[in-house]
Formats: structure tokens, sequence, C-alpha cells
């Protein structure tokens, strides 16, 4: 394995074009969020990316967010670790155990101190010295201050890493805290959800990777590519909610006419992620095309957050005055915006008072 | 039971509003073009359709005359649009997914060019082949 090549020149080596690379950077702009005319930038960038080191710990978690890594797209799995990243430890996916997996682990850390790229999913548990969740007999706790300390930055993936999630749910019996709870003297990126959205997952790679950077974060440590705008406001049913038309049960009429599952307890307003623009499984939908609202799965204490189908206390002015405010630049102004600078907030944005996790608190 | 049992109504496309909207951006793009030359992409997959709204703006810009088609890490299809200048251009990688969905809105997709990296690794090919003893 050629860890110095660049990844044009491994592209060169293996007869792709560059029409070709120019294509894939198409593809990387779209998984980035970027603006789709920046593929010549990004290939200017990717011509001169090295493959960093990356070590992926998995502490107090389900899973869930490598079985959607998994799952990526675009590229695909084995092209973002082959190509572009040396996945040096996955307890999960590498093929060694035991000895030979702890001792890749601490190979790649001291080969490559202060360089290596550190994926973090699961909450850590610090009760009681946190013996609630240890790998090859050390507390992750222990493993994640000492891996912490030689990487460039942190990747925390999912809610639980980001800000605790379930396990840091009430009464969180196993002190279970996030990845910024202990860690202060790296940068750290919050990738949140329930999981979290495959491509966005490699999507924030992609961009590390490329330019060696990271995106621009919103207050929550998320990347605002993905984060910067709730999913209602790029909701395709928020035109409903701007029309006042709301389905009030799951079967009746409203509900069938697709409109704005608000009044069922859609997180959407609350929640910024990027479900309605990049949807789940390849793009095949999410979870408000398929008629359930959302969960708000990538905000902090999402679950200690009132019920799932209690509805949001209501914006600042009445919905549907509100609405018709922002219906006139709504429908116009929301559709188009993100396609063109993702920092530029709609008229309709402006309009409505934000809410956010706290408010719900006392419900 | 099949699907068709249970009663769904398609919502009204018009209602929604998304494809008016993006139709009123495409041609606002256009007439840029058209005035000062001026080309530009937009990135379907960063906006929020309904299952049914895609197909209308397929439907809405309609097929033209002209289309191309890539193979290369997967393929890709492109083609001209019912509006001259306007550009439907869908990469898939290999397994047939698809990366980048955009409309550009340009005389020639940029992509369709050959690169001058490719035709002087072509030039050199053909000049090596010339030179080979027959």
């Amino acid at each position: 394995m050629k860890e110095h090549e660049t990844l044009e020149q491994r592209l060169q080596e293996q007869g792709v074009s560059r029409r070709s690379f120019l294509k894939f950077c198409a593809a990387m702009a779209t998984m980035m969020a970027l603006p789709p005319g920046s593929a010549s930038a990004i290939a200017a960038a990717l011509a001169k990316v090295k493959r960093p080191s990356v070590i992926w710990l998995s502490f107090q978690e389900c899973t869930g967010c490598t079985e959607s890594l998994t799952r990526s797209h675009s590229p695909t799995l084995e092209s973002l670790i082959f190509d572009m990243i040396s996945l040096d430890y996955h307890h999960t996916l590498q093929a060694a155990s035991g000895f030979a997996a702890e001792q890749a682990r601490e190979d790649a850390m001291k080969e490559f101190h202060g360089k290596y790229l550190l994926l973090v999913d699961g909450s850590i548990p610090i009760k009681d010295g946190g013996v609630y969740s240890t790998i090859a007999g050390r507390t992750n706790l222990d493993m994640l201050q000492e891996a912490a300390a030689g990487a460039a930055a942190i990747v925390a993936v999912g809610s639980c890493a980001a800000f605790g999630g379930l396990p840091n749910a009430q009464p969180n019996p196993t002190g279970a805290v996030a990845v910024s709870d202990l860690i202060k003297s790296k940068p750290i990126i919050n990738i949140s959800g329930c999981p979290p959205i495959p491509a966005v997952i490699t999507g924030v790679l992609a961009h590390y990777l490329t330019f060696g950077a990271l995106p621009a974060l919103d207050d929550q440590g998320r990347p605002k590519a993905f984060y910067g705008e709730t999913i209602h406001d790029r909701c395709y049913r928020r035109p409903f909610y701007d029309q006042g038309k709301f389905a009030k049960t799951f079967d009746d009429e409203g509900a069938r006419n697709g409109w704005c599952l608000y009044e069922l307890g859609c997180k959407g307003p609350t929640t910024h992620n990027a479900c309605a623009t990049t949807k789940w499984n390849g793009g095949a939908g999410f979870p408000i095309e398929a008629g359930h609202g959302c969960l708000g799965c990538s905000e902090p204490k999402f679950w200690d957050a009132g019920s799932f189908y209690t509805p949001l206390p209501a914006p600042a002015a009445d919905v549907t005055s509100a609405a018709k405010a922002a219906a006139v630049v709504g429908a116009v102004a929301a559709v188009t915006v993100g396609a063109i600078d993702r920092g530029k907030k709609t008229l309709a944005q402006q309009s409505r008072e934000k809410i956010t996790v706290e408010d719900l608190k006392g419900n | 039971m099949s699907l068709d049992d249970i009663s769904i109504k398609v919502a009204d496309l018009h209602s929604i509003g998304s494809v008016d909207a993006l139709l009123n951006e495409i041609s606002t793009r256009l007439a840029r073009f058209v005035a000062i030359g001026e080309t530009s992409m937009i990135d379907l997959k960063s906006l929020p359709f309904s299952p049914d709204e895609y197909e209308g703006l397929r439907t809405s810009l309609g097929r033209g005359e002209a289309s191309a088609r890539l193979e290369t890490i997967g393929d890709s299809e492109l083609y001209e649009t019912h509006y001259p200048g306007v550009w439907w251009v869908t990469h898939y990688n290999v397994e047939g997914d698809v990366v980048a969905d955009l409309l550009e809105i340009a005389a020639v997709p940029a992509i369709l060019h050959s690169q001058p990296e490719d035709v002087r690794d072509g030039l050199e090919r053909l000049q090596h082949m010339l030179v080979q003893p027959k």
C-alpha cells in the first residue's frame, strides 16, 4: 500500500481520465453539500490529498452508526476506505481481533501521532470509574483519553458520541456523556443523528480529507452544510404548513393528502438535519415522506424532550397567520435557496421565532 | 389486498409549488445565460421534492434534441431539455446509484468537453503508436 501517493496519482496509475476525475468531484460536491460549480475547486484540492490514518472507536453504542455508514452509497464505503482513508482500527469492520486488533490501534496511534483522525461512536460512561463499558479490559474513558491525545481532530459520529444520546437519557444509570464533555483540547465535529445520514458521515469525512480543515460548524459543533437548516424549512410538506393544512390523525383526510404533520408531533421545526433533501436509503425517502413526523434525533436530549406525538409549542405568531406571510415568499425562496447559497436565510425563516429543544424540557 | 385498495390521493403538484418555483429559478438563470453568457448549475439533490414533484419537474422540462452518455466510473446521462441551454445531467456510480443529479445552464455541459490533460495523453499515445515498427 502506497501511503504517500496523492489521490490523483493513484487514479492516474489506474488509467482514470481527467474527465472521470471531474465526474468524481461533481459527485463529491453533491455529497459535501457544496455548490455544484465547485467541482473544479474540489479537483484541485483532491489532487494533493494523501490518505490519512483513521482510528474508529466504538463505545456505548448500538452499532447503528456503523450500520448506517456501511449503507453509504456515494462514494461506496469501499472506495472511501481504500482510496481516501487508511482505516487502521474499527473493531466491528476489521478482520483482526483480540490482541492483533488492539496492536493495530496502538501502532497507528504511534506512527501517525498528531495526524490521525479519530472517529468515535457511542457515549462514554464515566460513573464508577467508567466500568460500565470496556474494550479489551480497558474502560472507554481511558481509551478515549489516550486516543484523543494524538488525534488531529475528532469526529463524534451519532447522537450518543455528539450529545450523550440514549445512554444519557434520564435517569442515565451509567453516567454517559458526550465526547465533547471529556475532551476540550482537540477540534471536535459532531455528526448527530440516531443514526446520522450515511451520506452526511462520508460527506463530512470527504470535506476534511479534501480541504484538510474542519467544515464550518454550528453552535452544537455540527457542520452547517448539513445541519444549517431545519427539517421543517427544507420539507416538501412545508407549503402545507404555510397554508394551515394539517393532518390531525394518522388516518384522516389530511394524512391521506400528505399535509403537514406538525400537529401530530413532528419535531421538524426544531430539528437541524439534512434528511429532507439528502434523504435515506440511497435517496428513497425520509420519515415525513413515509407519513410519520420527525423525532428530532439529531438534537441534544431528544429522548427526554417530551412525547414524539405531542405537538411543539406554537410559534411566535399563530401558525396560519405567520404562515401566510411566509407563503408569499416561502414557496419560491425556500425551494431554491439551498442550491444557490445555503448560508442565506429565507424570509420565511426570519419571520418565525425559533423554538429550541430547551423550550420543550418543561413539558 | 393490493396497494390500489388503499385510498391514497396524489397531492396536486401546484398546491405544493416547488416545481413552479424551480422553473422560475431556471428561467432567471437562462435569461442571464442569454444576456451575459453566465453558465450555472442547480444541484437537484439539495432540493426538497415530494415523490411526485421530481417527476413533475421532468415532465415540465421535457426532452430536447441532444443527448450524450459518459461511460466512466459508472454511467452518466446528459440530455438537453425542451428548453435549449438547459441540460439535465445525472451521474451514476458503478453500482448504478445516482451520485449527482444536476441541471446545467450552458451551451454544452462542462464535463462533455475534452480535458486538456486527456487530450495531451491521447496525443502521446497516438504518436507512440505511429513510431512503432509495422
